[in-house]
């Protein structure tokens, strides 16, 4: 798959420095994904803690390159936001789906696999599987 | 028959009474959550009203779309997407028509409510805008005031409970004890039918 028809992934959360982090975290741990597009949407526009549903909007545009784009969320508003802008029907990129993972782990699954060039489904099933790495 | 300028009413009343009253929402919403429903809210209607302004939408279904539309999108708590999604889909159920009915509109806020319970995962008992919300629907074949003392009643009756969903949940039996914010808060925008209706 061409570097320009891979997923994007947004991060959402709570927390601009939160979602800011999680990206690079997930970014250095995959390596060779320079060529993913990730956008964290973390905060509120005033830089407070809460979500944005401008600042998502607009981060899933940005990293939209016809593939899809996978959303990751925190939690609480920043899921139901998620899902409200889906109802919305044209807030979003087509293509675009609430991935059901965990925030971190989730993001490094997501990116890791995104950069291989894998499409929608697989970057979804990636980031989910991670729920099932036990810690304890 | 209620047409766009009572839904503009409703919107208007509520945006009053939630200025009114949002020291109180963030007060109740500080022992059990993060103490910012009420300026959430202010945040949301002030926009809602300026939305109404600018862009003058001229049935009751387009006013109740635009108002979710700027919720979803100002109020940045969880409340914003739950309000915003009750609107609009209540608004989309009344379609285009230029007037609607109370049974029109008692119908068209249950598929609202049920909207709601579906993005929250919530049930009524749970200790959210729902047990207030709920009762209000169920009674609004009575009249607008019935339907504000019911969900008055319901939001007066989440004090006991001990929270299932949101923030206030991770609390446990901690959350009992205190009346929940997003049920005070849907009381407040029941009121606002009454007050919509008195002109």
């Amino acid at each position: 798959m061409s570097e320009e028809k891979r997923v994007g992934i947004v991060l959402v959360s709570h927390s601009a420095q939160v979602a800011a982090s999680v990206a690079e975290l997930a970014k250095g741990l995959a390596g060779g994904a320079a060529a993913v597009p990730v956008a964290p949407a973390g905060g509120t526009e005033g830089g407070g803690l809460g979500t944005s549903a401008e600042l998502i909007s607009a981060a899933a545009a940005s990293v939209d390159r016809g593939a899809g784009v996978a959303v990751l969320t925190d939690l609480g508003s920043a899921v139901l936001t998620v899902k409200a802008l889906l109802a919305e029907g044209d807030e979003l990129p087509d293509g675009t789906r609430l991935v059901d993972a965990p925030f971190l782990e989730g993001a490094v699954a997501a990116v890791v696999t995104a950069a291989t060039g894998a499409g929608l489904d697989a970057v979804e099933a990636a980031a989910a599987e991670s729920y099932g790495y036990r810690k304890v | 028959m209620l047409d766009a300028n009572f839904f503009r009413r409703w919107m208007a009343a509520t945006t009053a009474s939630v200025d009114r009253e949002a020291e109180r929402l963030t007060e109740l919403d500080s022992p059990i959550g993060d103490a910012d429903h009420g300026t959430n809210l202010q945040r949301g209607f002030t926009a809602v009203m300026a939305a109404l302004e600018k862009d003058a939408p001229d049935t009751p279904g387009a006013v109740l779309v635009l108002a979710g539309r700027q919720l979803i999108s100002t109020v940045g708590g969880a409340s914003g997407p739950l309000y915003g999604t009750l609107l609009r889909r209540t608004g989309k159920a009344l379609g285009e028509a230029a007037e609607v009915g109370e049974e029109q509109l008692a119908a068209a806020l249950r598929d609202g409510v049920e909207a709601v319970k579906k993005l929250g995962g919530a049930e009524a008992g749970d200790k959210t805008m729902v047990d207030a919300l709920e009762p209000a629907v169920d009674a609004l074949g009575d009249g607008f005031a019935a339907a504000r003392a019911a969900a008055e009643r319901g939001a007066g009756a989440t004090t006991p409970l001990q929270a299932r969903k949101g923030r206030a949940s991770y609390l446990g039996e901690r959350s009992i004890g205190h009346q929940d914010p997003g049920a005070t808060s849907s009381a407040l925008l029941i009121a606002g039918l009454e007050a919509a209706a008195e002109g």
